[in-house]
């Protein structure tokens, strides 16, 4: 039964409708005679409002309202990767095709292509007794990724037909299962609610880590697979930067990277570089693994609201297959803001600085969507969310960074002053955390005899007595404090430069296999405890620094490649060769 | 046009909005014509409607009407500007109706002012490189085409000054045409409007120059809409006439100024600092309109400026522009006390997107090392000097103090320059190698060894 209403107010991207008995929360309904797309957000007696997906201007009051009887859902099948949608999975592609290079209302679009032929390879017989989520067959999507068809979560039976090897669109059926009296067609997708978490057998601990390439992460404040992190930081701290490097490096299988309400430039820059960039471990193009979903800050602001449920949901999917998924969404604050916008046409009781009051109920639901899980295919998958945060004056005390903290478990916390000096990543060692440290203690500690968590600590206690000692040096100057100070001084100044500073478009520098990290590090700390021993000779500190393969040891991050790590090794023994010199001792 | 009903049925009038009563076939942000007692004729647009009552927006402001004598038409249709190309060296309102005393320009087409968001897929990424004749923009924070860079200044700072120098003196190197330039006034004063007129007629810039103007005592609503009639014809222009223009914007705080004024008459929830909680979307809508899109040979990039209140960068005005434009230039006070001119701090100052538009073949291989190593000797340089506040130059090292001439050399020699001088970039890349030459060589470490050998002076 069709329920139709009429429009009775608009108001920006929320319009009301009365006459409309029976229109459930969240279902998706066709507004105006264009047949915008609309959800419903509101229900009370026979009146129902709904935030519009696209430009309301022009509606006109009495004008129909129409219920799907659905609610807002993705299409999960092939055709995913290399994609680039807007926030309620249209794709943009197609967008252009009807419309030219501005985008314009009312296009309807599959999100999937339909005439595109994929190789199914069925991987169940006739006659099996499939549960949901069980694995019937693979396509290779991109030659990166295989991609597991899913019997939909919903779904299961006995498998009276299965189709054969061969060619098939993704409307075609490939399988029919029976249960009971009932058969279902099974096609290669299937469609999710975008608001609904997909079920799994079990959630597990985190393991491993997310190896991203970026040394201040991996080292200091790692995020494990199955984690939710969050990137604050204030504008030209370098969050899309992060976040771009983060999708092109880490060693996720998929990537789902959401532009939420940020430059259309900036995504036209992932547009660009993707197709042309390699992932390091296999050498394919990184697009190859790749879902982009934009919806830019000039488009409309509903659509960004659903933007991170649509990715996450697709992330989801992935998972389901047995892959470890990242969701970059940039920025998560652009997100809250949507929220606000259309709680306030709701004219809803304000909460902090406008926000509604469920915004941290909103962002804990999302965020508890990462996780390392076993899923319904008995496949051990996962989901890492990485969410950037744009606070407002970068004062790291608004509603949304607050909120934020109390579901994520690492914290990379970017700070102005050290994007004004051009160091980047702006990650301050002093304010950002990870918890994940101790689930991904034993990762590392196999790969680095043992060394891992000492180093970092290591490490991290010079930072921090710096940043002390630069107290006591502006009252005095550095030339009245002893030399083992000035040597952490130098030490803290060879960690910042050679090991935490890292140049995104330096080609060598942009990405560190996990060995070259923890070589840099060993071979920085080594030169502290190298000096350590010279010092107490009587060497002064100054003559060490002023030693060129002293200054060489912080551009190593950039000269020496990740295949010849070993390097780093041959470099330190000429460096403990040249201070031991200085110490009288020859060599 | 004709069969349009009129409405006589005002209920109320709330600052710039007046409510109509008991209208049907009404659409949202649609366009009205509103007849005050004396039979004047102005304009509005629907800002919300609720059952049978409209709520709109005059754009000329609602003195002098009331709720028995004014009637209200709705025209069915959005805001649209007449468009064309003699629009360039002509004189418009902020509804893109001539205020020169000229007649109106030919019309080719009418657009509405709204426009529509760019598809991010169709977009081109702006790689080419625009010369300012500026040393600290083009060495330090480069300005590329299809780019919107703000200029983030203070009341009492040059920022009009600058704006000029950077209309007059645009240019891509190696090619002859010129930018057309839209130029957007919003919330001045008259004497600063005849200043940018004069500028503009006597450096012969006007007849390329649209110039939209709304002064302080204009209407707010008329405000709100300026910008965006501006940005249709520079679309047009860019996208149709295949041009590259540059549009600049003054001053953006007074367009936030109208957008909160608004906001309050509509009664809505305010969130920081009393600006309605949509001010990213709505200055998103104003600034994405910039770039450049593939297979076309136009490009719109865009220089707003903003005075910060109180000198504030996380006002919200200027922090929720830094969020959407691609980089921001700052200006200082302290640096302008001192009779710098442009006064540039280039340490907040940015530009996303000159990492693409510098470098071999397009400026210089060794340019973005040099702006790289020259930020990290400035910030060197600051931090020392309040270092050496405290405890004297004694106290620092011979190296310190190298790096305290660098800075005041680099402040007085780089950054400052004419109201009149346009400098080459490799006028700027030669005076950036004079000031990193007072560094010793091997404080060089952002630079390539290969450009040293080259570039430093060796005293």
């Amino acid at each position: 039964m069709a329920k139709i209403g009429r429009i009775v107010r608009i108001t920006g991207p929320v319009v009301q409708a009365e006459g409309v008995a029976g229109l459930e929360m969240h279902e998706l309904t066709m507004v105006g005679n264009e047949e915008l797309i609309g959800e419903v957000v509101r229900v009370e007696g026979k009146m129902a409002t709904i935030q519009v997906y696209e430009d309301t201007a022009g509606l006109k009051l009495g004008e129909p309202v129409k219920g799907s009887g659905m609610p807002l859902a993705v299409e999960l099948g092939p055709g995913l990767l290399q994609s680039i949608f807007d926030g309620i999975q249209r794709p943009l592609t197609v967008i252009r095709d009807a419309t030219g290079d501005f985008v314009k209302r009312g296009v309807k679009a599959s999100a999937l292509p339909r005439d595109r032929k994929w190789h199914f390879v069925p991987l169940k017989k006739r006659g099996e007794y499939v549960a949901p989520g069980t694995i019937i067959g693979k396509v290779q999507e991109t030659p990166l990724l295989e991609h597991r068809i899913l019997v939909p979560p919903n779904r299961e039976g006995k498998i009276e037909f299965i189709a054969e090897e061969g060619e098939y669109t993704i409307e075609d059926c490939i399988a029919k299962l029976s249960r009971g009296e009932e058969t279902y067609e099974l096609k290669m997708y299937h469609k999710w609610p975008v608001r609904k978490p997909r079920p799994y057998i079990e959630r597990l601990e985190p393991s491993e880590p997310v190896i991203t390439g970026q040394r201040i992460i991996d080292m200091f404040f790692p995020v494990a697979k199955g984690g939710a992190v969050s990137i604050p930081g204030g504008f030209g701290t370098g969050k899309t930067i992060t976040s771009h490097q983060l999708a092109a490096w880490s060693d996720c299988e998929v990537i789902i990277y959401i532009g939420c309400g940020e430059r259309g430039n900036e995504m036209t820059e992932v547009l660009i570089n993707f197709p042309e960039w390699k992932d390091p471990r296999s050498g394919r193009p990184l697009m190859e693994r790749t879902v982009l979903i934009a919806n830019t800050s000039n488009m409309p602001v509903a659509a960004r609201e659903a933007s991170i449920y649509t990715g996450v949901t697709i992330a989801e999917y992935f998972r389901d297959m047995g892959y470890n998924v990242g969701v970059m969404a940039d920025s998560t604050s652009r997100w809250a803001e949507a929220l606000r916008e259309i709680s306030g046409r709701l004219e809803e009781m304000p909460a902090e600085e406008g926000y509604p009051s469920y915004l941290a109920s909103r962002l804990g639901e999302f965020y508890e969507r990462a996780g390392k899980v076993k899923s319904l295919s008995g496949l051990y998958g996962s989901v890492t969310l990485v969410g950037a945060v744009s606070p407002p004056g970068g004062d790291f005390s608004e509603p949304v960074t607050v909120h934020t903290k109390r579901f994520v478990r690492a914290f990379w916390a970017l700070d102005s002053a050290l994007a004004s000096m051009r160091h980047y990543p702006a990650i301050n060692w002093l304010t950002s955390y990870s918890e994940y440290i101790d689930y991904v203690e034993k990762w590392w500690n196999e790969r680095t005899n043992g060394r891992w968590k000492e180093l970092r600590i290591k490490a991290l206690d010079i930072l921090k007595k710096e940043d002390d000692l630069k107290e006591v040096i502006r009252l005095v100057g550095i030339e009245s404090l002893p030399e083992t100070e000035k040597l952490i001084m130098e030490t803290a100044r060879l960690l910042r430069e050679g090991f935490l500073q890292q140049n995104a478009y330096d080609p060598v520098d942009t990405y560190s296999s996990p060995e070259k990290q923890f070589k840099l590090l060993s071979a920085i700390l080594a030169f502290h405890e190298i000096s350590l021993k010279a010092i107490s000779k009587g060497v002064p500190v100054s003559k060490i620094s002023s030693l060129p393969s002293v200054t060489d040891l912080a551009k190593l991050r950039m000269s020496v490649p990740n295949e010849k790590a070993d390097e780093i090794d041959r470099f330190l023994d000429r460096v403990q060769a040249d201070i031991k010199r200085l110490a009288g001792e020859g060599v | 046009m004709s069969i349009s009903v009129e409405y006589r049925s005002v209920q109320k009038i709330s600052g710039p909005l007046i409510f109509v009563e008991g209208v049907t076939d009404v659409g949202f942000n649609e366009l009205v014509e509103v007849r005050d007692a004396e039979g004047g004729l102005r304009r509005g647009r629907v800002l919300e409607i609720n059952r049978g009552v409209a709520a709109v927006e005059v754009f000329e402001g609602t003195t002098g009407l009331s709720t028995t004598s004014t009637s209200v038409r709705f025209l069915g249709k959005p805001l649209t500007i007449p468009l064309s190309t003699e629009m360039l060296g002509r004189v418009f309102n902020g509804l893109g109706e001539p205020i020169d005393g000229g007649p109106a320009p030919f019309t080719e087409e009418y657009r509405d002012v709204n426009g529509l968001p760019m598809n991010p897929f169709s977009r081109d990424y702006p790689t080419q490189f625009i010369q300012t004749g500026i040393s600290a923009i083009d060495g330090m924070d480069t300005l590329v085409r299809g780019q919107k860079l703000p200029i983030f200044s203070g009341s009492g700072l040059p920022h009009n000054l600058l704006a000029t120098q950077i209309a007059r003196q645009a240019t891509i190197v190696g090619e002859e045409v010129s930018f057309a330039v839209v130029f957007v006034a919003m919330g001045i004063k008259h004497d600063e409007a005849a200043f940018f007129k004069r500028s503009f007629e006597e450096s012969g810039a006007l007849k390329n120059s649209a110039i939209f103007l709304n002064l302080a005592d204009d209407p707010p609503v008329e405000r709100l809409v300026t910008p965006r009639s501006a940005l249709t014809l520079a679309e047009y222009l860019a996208f149709e006439q295949d041009m590259h223009v540059l549009v600049i914007l003054t001053d953006m705080t007074n367009y936030a100024e109208a957008l909160r004024e608004i906001s309050a008459a509509r009664e809505e929830v305010p969130s920081r600092k009393g600006y309605p909680g949509y001010m990213y979307s709505d200055l998103a809508s104003i600034y994405e309109r910039a770039g450049r899109i593939k297979g076309k040979k136009g490009s719109i990039t865009q220089m707003p400026v903003l005075t910060m209140p109180n000198d504030d960068i996380t006002h919200p005005i200027p922090d929720l522009t830094g969020y959407i434009t691609e980089g921001q230039i700052v200006l200082d006070r302290d640096l302008h006390r001192r009779g710098i001119y442009p006064p540039i701090n280039i340490l907040p100052s940015l530009s996303r997107l000159m990492k693409d538009g510098i470098g071999k073949g397009k400026t210089r291989e060794d340019h973005g090392p040099v702006a790289s190593q020259l930020y990290s000797a400035y910030a060197r340089a600051q931090e020392l000097r309040s270092l050496s506040a405290i405890i004297g130059e004694e106290g620092l090292t011979e190296k310190d103090r190298a790096y305290l001439r660098f800075g005041d050399s680099f402040e007085r020699n780089f950054l400052s320059q004419g109201i009149d001088e346009n400098r080459s970039l490799e006028r700027t890349l030669e005076l950036a190698w004079e000031q990193l030459s007072l560094l010793p060589e091997s404080e060089l470490t952002r630079i390539p060894d290969r450009f040293i050998k080259i570039y430093y002076k060796r005293s």
